[in-house]
């Protein structure tokens, strides 16, 4: 396609924007896990709902790329049919549900189950980018934290949990701490993809409303914080895709009657479209089939 | 932990001063203190202690003078001008602060575990089940049952705070506590069991520490030298028991005498 | 199944189609222009263009029809737009002593040169519905023209000034402030980025903000010491000239409230200032503004921060602006069952590892509010 709407820049923001923008994200680059505060735009989708993400991809992208936009791992759900369409307007860039084929990927709440390859850009929306905030509200003193290395409070966080629940009780946006410096909020991405973010592929982190990016360059050292004596645990349901049957993959629980059923099925909808179409199976895919 | 070459003196303040606009805080405060030493600082309210003792934690910046810790790298350094993340690492190691309010020096709705716990995680211990054994160990030491351990300090006693601050404060095997009327506030009875145990640990640890207080009792059982001040300054300084049994200034005798009536 | 998150393609088309004819409403009621709600709910306009940070009533008009008369909305798309416009400068800043006042009133005098003029206020309306209106094609009778103004009326406060009772404002030097729409906020934010971030703030945060020091939560004693609404000229120096130039002209509402003095032993007592300066005919703003403005100033005024949620200026910058605060409020409308499912596997696993007594891991829900 390649309609691009005249009445706008390419991707929409103005160059200016965009080069103050790459600088953000090369000063992020360069402080792997730092928050580095940068002019967020005005954006014509509300703030919360993937600015940060948005102004990321429209300052890396160029009219070669092949876009590809998730929610809840799924390209058809509403935000994702609307950010694409956005670029699809502003930018005339060719787009497509395949991760493999995709040079940028904008994601909100997943990493997808294919393995990324050099070449290929992340971009999450990021709502709140401090891992520290809902341990100490003022920025100014998080700020101060992060630049001292001081994140005894993170632990006792963890310790809190484990104390009381037996196990740490986070099941997304899960603290990680990035090549031994910076403590990093990996976006609300369940714990499963956490072990994923150490990849090949770059990594960009945009959060529109409290104006920060952060990266991580490829091959990044990322680990997801814990105790010896309680490391940390990727869970997820235990229980194949009802679809495909993948066994790896992250899953949706979708509530399929009035009494209470339920099927499980992948959160990636290009990985389990994939494997269907090359004769995977689930226990539940049968009837769908014909 | 000990001091293999008994060099010098653990901490130097030189000619301390601190000024509210035109009203003087403390001035002219100079003295060592050598490591295994319990210094007692006396006054009445306003007396200027609060400020000298904030000036010599870190917590105030003095208008003027010096205030020299031995530190474990580079031996003897101004606290005043190193770089605020070098006064932060000496505040979660090498220094620990007893405030007279216990709300304000700990973490009210982390539990009692957590709050001891804190400081260790804070130098990089990463093992849960030993986090949990040390805390269970010093609160035992500052006699809270272990049984509490889950419990937060906002479901505490008055008396029982004070311990459990006290027990997050040592845990770490601080070289210099900074105690700001640690008995104040608490009735009497818990008051002498505190004192008791605070002296029980001075001992046994062999503890370097400042100790501001209005309270003579507590010089008394607890400090080996002892500073008077009055409207700022230092007005008479020695051994504790010399200062208290044979009070050379005037202000002086004054307080010993007003605390042998009660 | 998936319906109500995905697949969403047409479904949002359809909810667009659907949308523009609900804004249009009953096609047999005639439609409204946008010179009508540019001439008729200017109050609207106003506060569009004030929180919206650009001065054009027309396309603020615009908005309010679009949005339906949800103005955070109209808001919204105002500084949607704003944002693609080019900067090609800073005006001078614009001299509100020469403001040509429609309105004037200080509370601190009786009188002062210039006078109190009243202007075209709700004060003294008594709040009655007046049903006259509702049978349209009446025109009301024509207003008094009043003796105009002399072009000059000085402010209240410099009165006070001149005796040395009011602390006087420090002229940053050339220092030109920075721009809150061009950098990111940081802290601390300093005066000029603390009445910018102010004066486009939300009406209601801000009028709220304000009603909390009076009811005792970081009091300062306010008077209005002056308000004005009028008419000021634009300037805007052009290099190749070297000189400025009018590019036209804003209508802006101006407060200065004198509040409680300062003074020591060694500094003689004096009242202090606050103020707010808005786009438009919008004084419950711009009073809002000026009480905040002045809790806000504790720390250079030598006052105590008595822990009121008016002198926290994080607090306060962070959670003014309507536009990011409706946008992650609403996001939560967003699918967040990725997030949802993470959770659920845990509580299942605790639940399963502590017997199933429910209470102890009530707390792991209760979590943050989904992000």
């Amino acid at each position: 396609m390649d309609g691009q709407d005249q009445a706008y820049n390419f991707a929409y923001l103005d160059e200016q924007t965009k080069r103050m923008i790459r600088r953000a994200i090369l000063k992020g680059l360069a402080v792997p896990g730092y928050q580095v505060p940068f002019a967020s735009r005005e954006m014509p989708m509300p703030y919360g709902w993937g600015t940060g993400g948005v102004q990321v991809s429209a300052a890396v992208m160029v009219p070669e790329d092949r876009f590809k936009v998730i929610d809840q791992g799924a390209d058809d759900t509403t935000n994702a049919v609307s950010i694409r369409k956005f670029f699809e307007k502003t930018a005339g860039v060719a787009v497509t549900e395949r991760t493999g084929e995709a040079t940028v990927i904008q994601t909100r709440h997943r990493i997808p189950e294919e393995e990324l390859g050099e070449g290929q850009v992340l971009v999450y929306q990021v709502p709140i980018p401090e891992p520290l905030r809902f341990l100490e509200p003022s920025e100014v003193e998080t700020r101060k934290m992060h630049a001292l290395e001081e994140y005894g409070l993170m632990h006792v966080k963890l310790y809190e949990d484990i104390a009381r629940h037996g196990a740490i009780s986070t099941a997304y946006a899960y603290p990680v701490k990035v090549e031994g410096r910076y403590v990093m909020d990996p976006s609300p991405i369940p714990k499963f993809d956490n072990p994923k973010m150490e990849m090949a592929a770059v990594q960009l982190f945009g959060a529109g409303r409290e104006q920060r990016i952060y990266a991580l360059p490829p091959y990044t050292k990322v680990v997801s914080l814990d105790f010896e004596d309680h490391p940390f645990d990727p869970s997820k349901a235990d229980h194949p895709c009802d679809l495909c049957g993948a066994e790896d993959s992250y899953l949706d629980e979708v509530i399929v009657d009035d009494a209470g059923g339920r099927m499980f099925v992948c959160s990636d909808t290009d990985y389990c479209g994939t494997r269907q179409a090359n004769g995977h199976r689930g226990a539940l895919a049968a009837e769908d089939a014909a | 932990m000990s001091n293999l070459q008994e060099s010098g003196p653990l901490l130097s303040v030189r000619d301390v001063a601190k000024f509210y606009g035109a009203r003087v805080g403390c001035r002219d405060v100079s003295f060592d203190l050598w490591p295994g030493e319990v210094m007692g600082i006396v006054g009445e309210s306003g007396s200027g202690k609060t400020t000298l003792l904030n000036c010599l934690a870190g917590q105030l910046t003095p208008d003027h003078g010096e205030v020299l810790f031995d530190t474990r790298t580079d031996g003897l350094k101004d606290t005043v001008r190193m770089s605020e993340p070098e006064r932060r690492m000496l505040r979660r190691t090498d220094w620990a602060f007893v405030h007279q309010h216990a709300h304000e020096g700990l973490r009210m709705n982390v539990s009692a575990g957590g709050n001891v716990g804190e400081r260790l995680m804070a130098v990089g211990a990463r093992n849960y089940g030993q986090i949990r054994e040390e805390a269970l160990d010093w609160l035992g030491r500052v006699e809270i049952s272990g049984e509490r351990i889950d419990d937060r300090p906002s479901a505490f006693s008055g008396g029982m705070r004070q311990r459990l601050q006290i027990a997050r404060n040592l845990v770490t095997g601080p070289r210099l506590v900074f105690m700001d009327e640690p008995t104040g506030g608490l009735d009497v009875s818990v008051q002498a069991r505190l004192l008791d145990l605070l002296r029980g640990l001075v001992r046994e640890m062999g503890l370097s520490a400042i100790i501001v207080t209005h309270d003579l009792a507590v010089v008394r059982l607890l400090a080996d030298r002892l500073m008077v001040m009055k409207g700022g300054e230092v007005v008479e300084a020695g051994l504790t028991d010399q200062v208290l049994d044979d009070p050379q200034h005037g202000y002086t005798q004054l307080l010993v005498s007003s605390v042998l009536q009660v | 199944m998936y319906v109500a998150v995905k697949g969403g393609e047409r479904a949002i088309d359809n909810a667009h189609a659907w949308l523009a004819e609900e804004r249009r409403g009953d096609r047999e009621v005639s439609e409204l222009s946008v010179a009508q709600i540019r001439e008729q709910l200017a109050l609207a306009v106003n506060r569009v263009m004030a929180e919206g940070s650009m001065y054009d009533p027309d396309l603020a008009a615009l908005a309010i029809k679009q949005s339906r008369g949800d103005l955070i909305e109209a808001i919204f798309l105002i500084r949607a737009y704003r944002t693609t416009l080019p900067r090609f400068g800073y005006s001078e800043p614009v001299d509100t002593g020469a403001m040509a006042c429609d309105r004037r009133i200080s509370a601190t005098f009786k009188d002062a040169p210039g006078g109190q003029v009243l202007g075209p206020t709700f004060d003294y309306t008594h709040r009655l519905l007046d049903f006259a209106l509702a049978a349209e094609g009446l025109e009301p009778p024509e207003a008094v023209m009043a003796e105009p103004l002399p072009p000059e009326v000085p402010h209240v406060t410099e009165f006070l000034d001149r005796e040395g009772l009011i602390q006087v404002e420090e002229v940053p030097e050339d220092d030109t402030p920075r721009d809150l729409t061009r950098e990111p906020l940081e802290l601390p934010a300093g005066r000029p980025l603390r009445l910018q971030a102010l004066t486009r703030g939300d009406e209601g945060f801000v009028l709220g903000m304000a009603y909390s020091t009076q009811r005792g939560y970081g009091r300062n004693h306010p008077f209005v010491g002056e308000l004005r609404i009028g008419t000021v000229p634009v300037e805007v120096d052009l290099p190749e000239l070297g000189f400025a130039v009018e590019v036209g002209e804003v209508v802006l509402t101006e407060c200065e409230t004198v509040n409680q003095f300062v003074g020591s032993k060694t500094e003689p007592a004096q009242f202090t200032r606050g103020y707010g300066l808005v786009f438009g005919q919008t004084e419950r703003k711009a009073i809002s503004m000026a009480l905040v403005d002045r809790a806000l100033r504790w720390e250079e005024l030598g006052e105590d921060n008595v822990g009121a949620p008016a002198q926290d200026e994080e607090f306060v910058l962070y959670h003014s602006d309507n536009i990011q605060a409706t946008g992650f409020l609403e996001h939560i409308k967003l699918p967040h069952y990725v997030d949802f499912q993470s959770e659920l596997e845990l509580i299942r696993k605790l639940r399963r590892e502590a017997g199933t007594s429910s209470s102890a891991v009530t707390g792991v829900l209760a979590r943050e509010a989904a992000e």
